[in-house]
């Protein structure tokens, strides 16, 4: 584990979070506790408030009320929404990487792929440009992208590529938490399988906590430990992801159980 | 020998929501205990509840009723109640499990899963797939299958897989469920010597075993479990 804190302090404490847009709910009353090492999946179909859920808890959208309370690097648990500007930008690049589903929104599609990694370094001050590139080589090879591919631009790779560029971009800070909205949508399944297996050695690896919304059950099967399933902006049952899966026992959890196609 | 693991009056039904929201009991009333070094098999026909019981144990389903109760880090833990944190931690340091078939991780080699729990638990990582070799040989499974990811491998390789990532760390309480049901008789007679080890080094088992030769020569115990049949009129 090369993440080093106290895994009996939650890293992350959600409390009565609601996200109103207008008269319609987004998110209401989620709570949660995520701890430094764990995986959490979200899970529920588009519309449930999954993703906005996701971008509450990690200050990319404002709450309407509710607390986020985070575990700063020094100990202290600090209020996100109290956070200045700067402090929460200061968080986005250096202990925290949102994995996008699509990798256009999370990539600079106009500079290599060698650059989209370095970037995220020189962001938290790292100027030295051999050791950039040599970090930028080191991450594009955890990602299974060719050495020879580092000077090229994101718009040469294939959907998969982008992904694990996106991934390596992400990851590249070391940072505590990662957010992943659909980090296999859009792929296909033999592409998915590869993608997966990767987050899942690296999340092992590094020790890595992180939020993933999916609706692809096995996906959640795959990745996390606990799982929540959310419905109209609530969350209905929460709980050991095999027992979810295998023993659910809310009436929409067991629909979604029981749509799943077995091969 | 103090019991290792002791179920208290536990209770499981299902209730079907998209079938009218029947209750479709299963077990109740289930009590018994397993001490160390006693391998104790749950018997009946087949609908029992005899995998209901297991999986309680383990955690993938939910306790209606009742006390599932081990020693967990020096301290009593009550899985029916317990967080999900602590039923991760359990299953890493104290409940091992070997289930029917093998979930297979695409892309990941027979030899990393099985290694995957001694790795988790702290063993170094060459370490770790050096007793997980061994156990291979010991069972059999051909050496050019370890590399590879098992998703295409036999019932009975997957499962000897399966039986080696559950034999392998070194846990107070095993899980058994159904692990000799697609294995040939040398290698059921290999399992049936990896049990008896596990007895002798002071392991609760606990196991599912429709096969009566190793059965008959596995438990210490059998438990009827249709004792524990809840008729739908009482529920």
């Amino acid at each position: 584990m090369s993440v080093c804190m106290n895994a009996d302090h939650p890293l992350m404490t959600v409390r009565d979070l609601t996200h109103m847009y207008g008269n319609r709910v987004g998110c209401r009353d989620v709570s949660f506790d995520l701890h430094p090492g764990e995986v959490l999946a979200v899970v529920g179909e588009s519309g449930s408030g999954k993703t906005t859920l996701l971008d509450c808890v990690s200050a990319r959208l404002e709450r309407s009320s509710g607390t986020v309370g985070y575990q700063m690097r020094d100990g202290r648990m600090q209020d996100l929404h109290a956070l200045s500007e700067a402090e929460r930008r200061f968080l986005m690049r250096t202990d925290w990487g949102f994995v996008h589903q699509n990798p256009a929104d999370g990539l600079r599609m106009n500079v290599s792929a060698g650059a989209n990694v370095g970037e995220r370094l020189m962001a938290v001050g790292q100027r030295h440009y051999g050791q950039i590139r040599e970090a930028a080589m080191d991450w594009l090879g955890r990602v299974e992208i060719d050495d020879d591919r580092i000077d090229d631009r994101p718009g040469t790779f294939s959907g998969g590529m982008r992904q694990r560029l996106q991934i390596a971009r992400n990851l590249v800070t070391g940072p505590r938490l990662v957010f992943m909205d659909e980090p296999t949508g859009g792929l296909d399944v033999s592409v998915q399988a590869r993608l997966l297996d990767l987050l899942r050695g690296l999340v092992d690896d590094l020790g890595l906590s992180a939020i993933v919304v999916t609706h692809d059950l096995a996906v959640a099967r795959l990745l996390s430990q606990r799982m929540m399933v959310m419905k109209d902006g609530r969350v209905i049952e929460t709980g050991l992801t095999d027992r979810v899966l295998d023993d659910p026992q809310a009436p929409y959890t067991q629909l979604l159980v029981s749509s799943i196609l077995q091969v | 020998m103090p019991h290792k693991l002791i179920l208290d009056d536990v209770a499981k039904s299902f209730t079907l929501h998209l079938r009218d929201g029947i209750t479709l009991p299963v077990v109740a009333g289930v009590s018994f205990h397993v001490g160390g070094g006693e391998c104790v098999v749950l018997g009946g026909a087949s609908g029992a509840g005899k995998s209901s019981i297991l999986k309680m144990v383990h955690g993938n389903y939910g306790v209606a009723r009742g006390e599932i109760l081990v020693m967990h880090d020096g301290s009593q833990v009550d899985l029916a109640v317990a967080d999900p944190r602590t039923v991760l931690q359990v299953r890493r340091r104290t409940i091992g499990y070997v289930s029917q078939f093998l979930r297979a991780i695409p892309r990941v080699s027979a030899l990393d899963v099985a290694a995957e729990p001694l790795i988790r638990a702290g063993v170094d990582a060459d370490a770790a797939r050096d007793r997980t070799a061994s156990l291979f040989a010991r069972l059999n499974l051909p050496e050019r299958l370890w590399s590879l990811p098992p998703a295409t491998f036999s019932g009975g390789e997957q499962q000897r897989v399966n039986i080696a990532r559950g034999f392998l760390p070194d846990l107070p309480i095993l899980l058994l469920d159904e692990p000799t049901a697609s294995l040939d008789q040398r290698n059921r007679e290999v399992v049936v010597a990896m049990i008896a080890e596990k007895k002798q080094a002071g392991t609760a088992l606990l196991g599912i075993f429709h096969d009566a030769d190793v059965r008959d020569a596995v438990a210490d115990r059998v438990i009827d479990v249709s004792q524990f049949a809840e008729s739908p009129l009482a529920a």
